[in-house]
């Protein structure tokens, strides 16, 4: 029963940050139609970033905050650069190029860091907290509470103020959006800002649990991908379940199955989600237009 | 007599294959040729997949890892000669493709390179991890073929560099011949129409479904000969030959060359084996030049660097 209760436990905090990795796909894929394959390299700079300023000799807050404000302006110049100057190309040509993307600041990162693991030191400690039979480390705590406040403050952005109902509105029609006098430019941009900065939120709170090292992007990607996918594509609150139930999956999968497989879930999860109920729990039927 | 564009193609790689050894400086340089041909013949698989039929595949090293441990593995388990298990390897990717294909082929765009990486991804991960059967990541040793040793029976002495120069090669000739046999037949001007409009497509009579799985068993059996090719001219195998790296990089050689064009592609096979050979002082950069280059090359060169170089040439003689 304890030994379930810790699955369970580690189970959510993979899944808060699957969660919010999803939140960034969900993000960028409303307001351009692209999938972005670099998603995960923003939770690896995350990481980095404040591993190196704090070796620096930053204080540990501001290393973080100095991580998430320069992931968002990487995020910012990605969409510039190369999604902007692509629209319109076929999906094939946009996989390519936000693959490359990923490659190339993976690159970028083993030269201008390093190929070590590295970790930087929990907000409140490594002594585990014991919760209901089982033990959880307070860093989980920050996680799981990061992501709540993320997804709620998302929340009330798109739903309350100006601005977000004008990323709505962009995400459900661009050019209705145009045409109504939305900056779409500026839409687009501060879509890309946020969902990089969440990334790089998510690569600083998990860290001091996972370690961070140049490589790690991929899978965190793939990971974010099949949250979202689970969820519904392109809604906020499925990336919020699919990231859940994937994480949870993935420790049960762990624990009672097989620990060299529990990577295999996701996979798995992709394509039972893609075969069975395309839409995902959430999401929109999509359909075709001729 | 004209010569079709066909003829030309099969033309310039037999040149380029007879002469280029004229100016090898040692025999080090077959490998690296040897090299291109086997990533060429895993690209022309993907130009019939994706260039042809518009479809992508983020997955195919796991067919390029199913031929190549076929090879290593057949043989010492059931006594297969390497070459039979060569085919069989080949078989058995055509057939994993079947089945996996139906399902997969159904999705497009992002939704079906995702299900691609998951598939490669899931046999990378197989290899890795049943180590008794596979040795994990450690790899396994990969018998000899054999072949070598009846040709210098014959008469004729080739170097082992030489030899696999000489037998990639071959491979590299037919299949090239057989995908620009396929472009201007029905089913490759199936492939090519449903490329355009998948609806415009089967309302002309094409089997959309049937066509699209089609180019994708043909395009596993070609990733899979080339991944038994690597393995047999290695002597050994690692579960890298199935990994996310070497499916991205099967793509970029397309996309790079001209993934429309089957002598495009295997140019860019050419680039993007070399480019390692050249970049050896600065291995580092590696990774930065090809992610840099798969986004110059699809924000600029949509077509690839051969057709839009022939493009331009078009342009400027009018």
């Amino acid at each position: 029963m304890s030994e379930t209760m810790q699955f369970l436990l580690s189970g959510i905090t993979v899944g808060a940050v699957y969660a919010l990795v999803a939140l960034g796909f969900t993000i960028i894929y409303n307001a351009s139609d692209v999938v972005n394959f670099a998603q995960g390299e923003f939770v690896m700079l995350g990481g980095m970033i404040t591993v190196f300023a704090h070796q620096a000799g930053l204080p540990l807050p501001l290393a973080a905050l100095m991580a998430i404000v320069l992931t968002a302006a990487i995020g910012v110049a990605f969409n510039k650069l190369a999604i902007e100057t692509a629209r319109g190309a076929p999906v094939v040509s946009v996989i390519i190029i936000t693959i490359g993307a990923s490659i190339f600041i993976q690159g970028v990162a083993q030269i201008v860091f390093d190929k070590q693991l590295h970790r930087f030191p929990a907000i409140s400690g490594d002594d585990p907290i014991k919760l209901l039979g089982a033990t959880i480390l307070p860093q989980s705590l920050w996680v799981i509470a990061g992501a709540l406040v993320i997804f709620t403050g998302l929340f009330l952005f798109f739903t309350k103020t100006l601005l977000g109902r004008a990323v709505l509105a962009t995400s459900n029609n661009r050019i209705a959006a145009q045409l109504v006098g939305i900056n779409i430019n500026f839409v687009m941009t501060l879509s890309f800002a946020l969902s990089a900065g969440i990334g790089a939120l998510a690569g600083v709170l998990i860290t001091p649990i996972t370690l961070v090292s140049y490589q790690v992007g991929i899978a965190v990607a793939l990971k974010g991908f099949a949250s979202a996918m689970l969820g519904g594509m392109g809604n906020p609150k499925g990336a919020l379940v699919g990231g859940l139930l994937l994480g949870l999956m993935e420790s049960l999968t762990a624990g009672f199955i097989s620990s060299q497989y529990k990577d295999a879930v996701a996979f798995v999860v992709i394509l039972a989600v893609l075969f069975a109920m395309p839409q995902g729990l959430y999401g929109r039927k999509s359909m075709d237009r001729v | 007599m004209t010569l079709s564009s066909k003829q030309a193609t099969l033309l310039v790689l037999v040149a380029l294959m007879a002469l280029s050894p004229l100016f090898f400086p040692s025999g080090y340089y077959y490998r690296i040729g040897s090299l291109i041909f086997v990533n060429g013949l895993a690209v022309t698989g993907i130009v019939i997949l994706t260039g042809y039929a518009g479809q992508i595949s983020l997955g195919h090293a796991g067919f390029a890892g199913i031929g190549a441990y076929a090879c290593a593995l057949m043989p010492p388990k059931f006594g297969v000669h390497p070459a039979l298990a060569m085919v069989l390897g080949a078989a058995l990717s055509g057939s994993v493709a079947y089945v996996v294909g139906r399902p997969i082929l159904r999705l497009k765009g992002y939704y079906l390179a995702v299900a691609s990486l998951g598939f490669g991804i899931l046999v990378s991960m197989v290899l890795s991890n049943e180590t008794a059967l596979t040795g994990g990541p450690d790899g396994m040793k990969v018998p000899e073929l054999g072949l070598r040793a009846v040709l210098n029976g014959w008469g004729l002495e080739l170097t082992n560099p030489q030899f696999w120069y000489a037998l990639s090669g071959l491979f590299l000739l037919v299949g090239a011949w057989l995908a620009l046999n396929l472009y201007d037949s029905p089913s490759g001007r199936a492939l090519r129409a449903l490329h355009g409009s998948e609806v415009a497509a089967s309302t002309v009579g094409i089997d959309v479904a049937a066509a699209k799985l089609n180019a994708f068993v043909i395009s596993a059996i070609y990733a899979s000969l080339a991944g038994s090719l690597l393995a047999l001219q290695n002597r050994m195998v690692t579960p890298d030959v199935a990994g996310y790296m070497h499916s991205i990089e099967m793509v970029t050689m397309a996309v790079l060359g001209g993934s429309g064009s089957v002598l495009g592609a295997i140019f860019g096979a050419g680039i993007l084996t070399l480019l390692p050979q050249v970049l050896t002082v600065f291995q580092q950069y590696e990774q930065v030049m090809l992610g840099l280059i798969m986004m110059l090359v699809m924000i600029f060169l949509r077509d690839g660097l051969l057709p839009s170089l022939a493009s331009l040439m078009r342009g400027r003689g009018e």
